[in-house]
């Protein structure tokens, strides 16, 4: 049954450039951010907050950067939402694989993403991420904030504060489960070699359906 | 191909903003922050100069008979100085402030000390007070100008005692002595205010936590500014003044209303940090200059009080009285200095003390002995005026001394009880009955005899003893979760002591529920097929 593999040169330099870069500011946000949040002391809070600040500038601007490569190259239709195969996927998770079965959804350079992968990244990159950096904005501009805009009037530094540690958990949370799926590839370290060289090997002649792929004229 | 190379540039942009910050994150220790280097300029003066020798003055090289001909041989130039003098709170002992005239040692204002002056009536309370005889003769200039540490009452009394004997040499040598004082005439020092201002309260650091004998000759690092060590400024380099009028908080009424700095208008009175240090004095970019809004210099840059001497921090008036074969005693404790005295009860005393701190905007509240209390509470003899929500003030660091302190139980007043032994007051007598009554009647307040002694507490902004900036408070005193310096402060969020409890409750949940749901899938992914597919 078993098929031959293929290799596929799925994440160009720029998206694993970008990809371990996002995972390093992430990774010193967290830690700087739990640290000023009182978790634990490493730096101590000034240095902790100089480097977050500074950090989370950084992701900023890098993260402009990649929604423009995004729509220049037209890698966002990787994140168009779908429901179709969707409980397929979340039945090989929580079923198929314990069986040995194959992904309902490989991967393909044209569709890196399965249905359950385009909504939790869509969800991440769109609405997650974004709202984040701007409740961290608005921490740091915290003292700069409009004194006669209404929205300003209203806002306290404790909702800015909610609503950025409420994500950071969340994000917190997702970074467990994403680490831990990577371990689920045809070798536990193919899909992290995959995203360092860009080659990822999968299964031959299966065919990209439609719905994953449509080309835009 | 053009894909390839904005790629590259982004990769190229993102590195050097990454490594250019993170150079910047490294402190420079050789660099001034702007406030410094603004002080700095503002500083470079010469040396003091004058365009008068007071001993060249024939009308100063002369005996005097009494302190007034003194005053009057000063007036015959300084023809300005006794009307402004007169004006001043150094010699009404009253608020100029406050119009009603009861605010001042002059009047009704009490403490926690020795309480009361009973309007200048307790002789002893006035020995600070700025005339030769209180203000029923002229003014004693020479206690601020003269350069010679001269006990002038004393030197007058001793005078005419022996011109009265006859033994007329001693009296020369006195008058030789006076002549020295009379012809070194130059602006006060620390000295000079020290005299009183360090010793209030009845004795060394009783009163203030950060003014005290210990600043006659400080090192830097108990004060930065008037280090022998470093700037040796005097007080008036702060305490700036016109028409003899000095610059600080008389009673309710703040220092310094105007948050201005020299760099906006060059004749400010320098009696705010922020008077040569700018509002923001920190590197460009130090999230310190944001705190400056709502949090005084003080607040970080005076990290303790009392660093070189003890001062009292509590004193219970209840205890008073107790006598040793019917004698008074004192007993010596820490720091050799009295936890006990009979004539004025129990202390305790601490040194580098931790200021509590309050909202403050620049204002104090002060109890009068006419004014009604409320004894079921401690009672705020002196107290910051200030809220978060009020836009013009800060938080600040205060010394608050504690204790206990006679009231009439009915009228539910504080009482102001003679005490000076030369007019038969508490310290002599111990007859609180008595010196109540007499203290009392001079002040023209009624006395139901009902006495009863009352929790009271006492606020002193603490402003001086500014420490060399490494020793400033660092970020995590104050953004803790437990113990902060600020801890009583609430109305705000502070990041690093305020959380929400079910929010980390619920994170650390989700975190935890993730960790165990990988843990398990991974588990059952190794003992129900190892992992391999068909």
């Amino acid at each position: 049954m078993s098929k031959k593999m293929k290799p596929v040169y799925l994440y160009t330099r720029y998206e694993r450039s970008w990809h371990w870069l996002q995972m390093a500011l992430i990774f010193i946000l967290l830690i700087t951010g739990l640290e000023v949040h009182g978790v634990f002391t490493l730096f101590g809070f000034k240095r902790a907050v100089a480097i977050h600040n500074f950090t989370g500038i950084s992701w900023l601007i890098a993260f402009a950067f990649f929604i423009f490569w995004l729509f220049t190259t037209g890698e966002w239709k990787q994140y168009i939402p779908t429901t179709k195969k969707l409980f397929a996927v979340m039945l090989y998770y929580g079923y198929g694989i314990f069986k040995g079965q194959p992904h309902p959804v490989p991967k393909r350079k044209e569709a890196k993403h399965n249905p359950l992968q385009r909504l939790t990244y869509l969800g991440l990159a769109a609405l997650l991420l974004p709202l984040q950096m701007i409740s961290g904005l608005l921490y740091w501009t915290y003292n700069s904030w409009p004194a006669d805009w209404p929205f300003f009037n209203a806002l306290t530094l404790g909702m800015v504060a909610f609503v950025h540690m409420a994500l950071a958990f969340a994000i917190l949370g997702f970074i467990i489960v994403h680490v831990y799926m990577t371990t689920t590839g045809h070798t536990l370290f193919a899909h992290i070699k995959s995203m360092i060289t860009g080659w990822e090997e999968i299964e031959e002649d299966e065919p990209i359906e439609a719905w994953e792929y449509k080309k835009h004229a | 191909m053009n894909h390839r190379l904005i790629k590259f540039a982004a990769c190229i942009i993102a590195g050097g903003i990454l490594v250019s910050g993170a150079a910047g994150l490294a402190e420079d220790a050789d660099s001034i922050a702007p406030g410094r280097k603004m002080a700095q300029q503002a500083m470079h003066i010469p040396e003091h100069w004058t365009t008068a020798d007071h001993s060249a003055f024939e009308i100063l090289n002369q005996p005097f008979e009494n302190g007034n001909d003194i005053t009057a041989a000063c007036l015959s130039c300084h023809t300005q100085a006794d009307a402004q003098f007169r004006e001043t709170i150094h010699w009404t002992w009253l608020s100029p402030y406050d119009e009603s005239g009861e605010t001042g040692k002059a009047g009704y204002s009490v403490n926690n000390f020795c309480i009361s002056a009973n309007k200048m009536e307790d002789k002893d309370c006035s020995s600070c007070h700025t005339g030769w005889n209180g203000k029923h003769e002229s003014i004693n200039c020479l206690l601020c100008h003269s350069k010679k540490d001269i006990k002038w009452r004393d030197e007058f009394k001793d005078y005419q005692y022996f011109k009265e004997t006859g033994e007329t040499e001693i009296a020369g040598e006195i008058q030789q002595t006076i002549r020295e004082g009379v012809t070194s005439i130059g602006l006060p020092g620390r000295r000079h205010c020290g005299k009183c201002h360090f010793y209030g309260g009845g004795g060394e650091a009783v009163k203030h936590g950060d003014l005290d004998a210990s600043l006659i000759s400080p090192k830097k690092t108990l004060d930065v500014h008037m280090g022998s060590d470093g700037q040796a400024f005097e007080c008036t380099r702060c305490h700036t003044t016109t028409g003899h009028r000095i610059a600080g908080r008389v009673y309710s009424t703040p220092a310094s209303i105007d948050r201005k700095s020299l760099v906006e208008h060059d004749l400010v009175p320098k009696i705010m940090c922020e008077s040569c240090h700018t509002a923001s004095p920190h590197e460009i970019g130090d999230k310190m200059n944001d705190h400056t809004d709502r949090v005084a210099c003080q607040s970080c840059h005076i990290p303790t009080f009392a660093r070189e001497h003890p001062t009292k921090m509590w004193w219970d008036w209840s205890k008073a009285g107790k006598l040793k074969d019917g004698k008074p005693y004192q007993e010596l404790g820490e720091f050799d200095r009295p936890v006990y005295k009979s004539i004025k009860g129990e202390f305790r005393w601490e040194k580098d003390v931790i200021p509590e701190y309050y909202w403050y905007n620049g204002s104090i509240t002060t109890l009068k002995a006419n004014d009604t209390i409320d004894p079921s509470v401690t009672v705020p003899v002196s107290w910051p005026v200030g809220s978060r929500d009020d836009a013009n003030s800060r938080i600040f660091p205060f010394k608050v001394h504690r204790g206990k302190q006679p009231y009439d139980k009915v009228n539910k007043n504080l009482i102001a009880a003679l005490l000076s032994p030369t007019v038969d007051g508490y310290w002599k007598t111990f007859d609180w009955d008595d010196a109540i009554r007499r203290g009392m009647d001079i002040m023209g307040l009624p006395y139901s005899g009902e006495l009863g002694f009352v929790d009271s507490k006492y606020v002193f902004p603490s402003t001086h003893m500014v420490a060399p900036k490494d020793d400033a408070v660092s970020c995590r005193e104050c953004h803790r979760r437990e113990n902060g310096r600020m801890a009583n402060l609430s109305g705000f969020y502070m990041p690093g002591r305020d959380y929400f409890k079910l929010l980390d409750m619920g994170g650390w949940a989700i975190v935890l529920a993730a960790f165990l749901g990988v843990l398990v899938h991974g588990l059952s992914r190794i003992f129900l097929n190892g992992g391999k597919r068909k």
